[in-house]
């Protein structure tokens, strides 16, 4: 999923400085699992802006609206029958939904009510951590189902570097150093030799380095 | 503070231990300040972060939770779910440069019922203290 927190809500607070209709939209995919923008969330920032629009003496019209996703054009078409009525949205979806929203209404203000993380899974209630780095190229398969690229701390793919210790990687004591990691799972697995062969470099033009990516899957384009 | 300000509060309690210790206070003739009201609870555990900002929504002064004590949850772990809501609660309260002790939350056993009227009339103090809901001085 990909994983975003709250953004400070006094850097909310300043954004919609000059708005006195709000709506605030969640979004149920990842952000809902990631207890960061589903309709709960957006239930409680609405409810903090209305604290705030009290405190400040601000008549403040704080409404919550929730989207089975903002990253699909047919969700976000949903909003038409209610955009109209505010002056300014708050997305608490991860970056793309401010972006549909703001691509599909733009005479509205849209503003983004979370910071997107990254791409990783809960690896305990309440504890996320990184595991993709959207290379668009996977090659978990050559290091034990293991990705080096999001997990090093310098997507290394030959090895640890001199940082390694005890497991650990140099840059924190809670950050696990995935090289040991691989080579651990691979000599339980018997298969260190795998390491050993020789690969081409990595082919990086799939990844973020060529610029915005796209994707075009003819057998779904209508 | 305006003269005789009397803060509203609300106290979500324990359907268990904190509305026995409740009970206990009305059979020993101690009366709980009016101006605190009892939203009863299954457990405090169900209590949600929205729940204890909503109140101050609709004018309330403070909020409190009043649940069991660590060791005696029925749900085993509801009170210490609630702590840890209501922590978030006063961040949320406290990055609005409201005071976070506004919220708190309590254990009680089910016998206690002295210290939970003691706890409703030192919050009702608590809470005279510190006067309405404050507004911002340079918006």
């Amino acid at each position: 999923m990909i994983v975003a927190e709250p953004k400070p809500i006094k850097e909310i607070l300043e954004m919609i400085e000059d708005f006195h209709k709000i709506l605030v939209v969640g979004c149920k995919g990842c952000v809902t699992v990631c207890n960061v923008g589903g309709s709960k969330e957006v239930g409680i920032l609405a409810s903090t802006l209305r604290i705030a629009g009290k405190r400040d003496g601000k008549a403040l019209e704080v409404s919550e609206y929730t989207l089975e996703r903002q990253c699909d054009p047919e969700y976000v078409d949903e909003l038409e029958d209610v955009i109209s009525s505010y002056d300014a949205v708050i997305s608490i979806a991860c970056g793309v939904g401010p972006q549909f929203i703001s691509e599909r209404y733009p005479s509205k203000k849209i503003f983004p009510g979370v910071n997107t993380k990254f791409m990783g899974g809960a690896v305990e209630h309440g504890i996320w951590a990184e595991r993709c780095a959207g290379c668009g190229s996977c090659v978990v398969h050559y290091f034990g189902g293991l990705c080096p690229i999001a997990r090093c701390s310098k997507s290394l793919l030959n090895g640890p570097c001199g940082g390694s210790a005890g497991g650990k990687c140099e840059i924190a004591k809670d950050v696990d150093c995935i090289w040991d990691m691989i080579v651990q799972k691979l000599m339980q697995e018997d298969r260190l030799d795998d390491l050993l062969q020789f690969r081409p470099a990595k082919d990086w033009t799939t990844a973020r380095d060529g610029g915005p990516r796209r994707m075009i899957r003819e057998e779904l384009v209508k | 503070m305006k003269k005789n300000y009397s803060p509203k509060i609300i106290a979500f309690c324990c359907s268990n231990c904190a509305s026995s210790a409740a009970d206990v206070a009305h059979k020993i003739k101690k009366t709980l300040p009016e101006n605190v009201k009892l939203v009863q609870v299954p457990c405090t555990g169900r209590v949600e972060i929205l729940h204890l900002l909503k109140p101050f929504e609709n004018g309330v002064d403070g909020v409190y939770v009043a649940g069991c004590q660590e060791d005696s949850c029925q749900y085993i772990s509801g009170i210490t779910k609630a702590r840890k809501r209501v922590d978030h609660a006063k961040k949320i309260l406290s990055e609005l440069d409201i005071e976070p002790e506004r919220i708190d939350v309590f254990s009680f056993s089910a016998a206690r019922g002295q210290e939970f009227v003691d706890i409703a009339c030192d919050m009702v103090e608590r809470l005279k203290t510190l006067g309405p809901l404050p507004k911002k001085i340079n918006p």
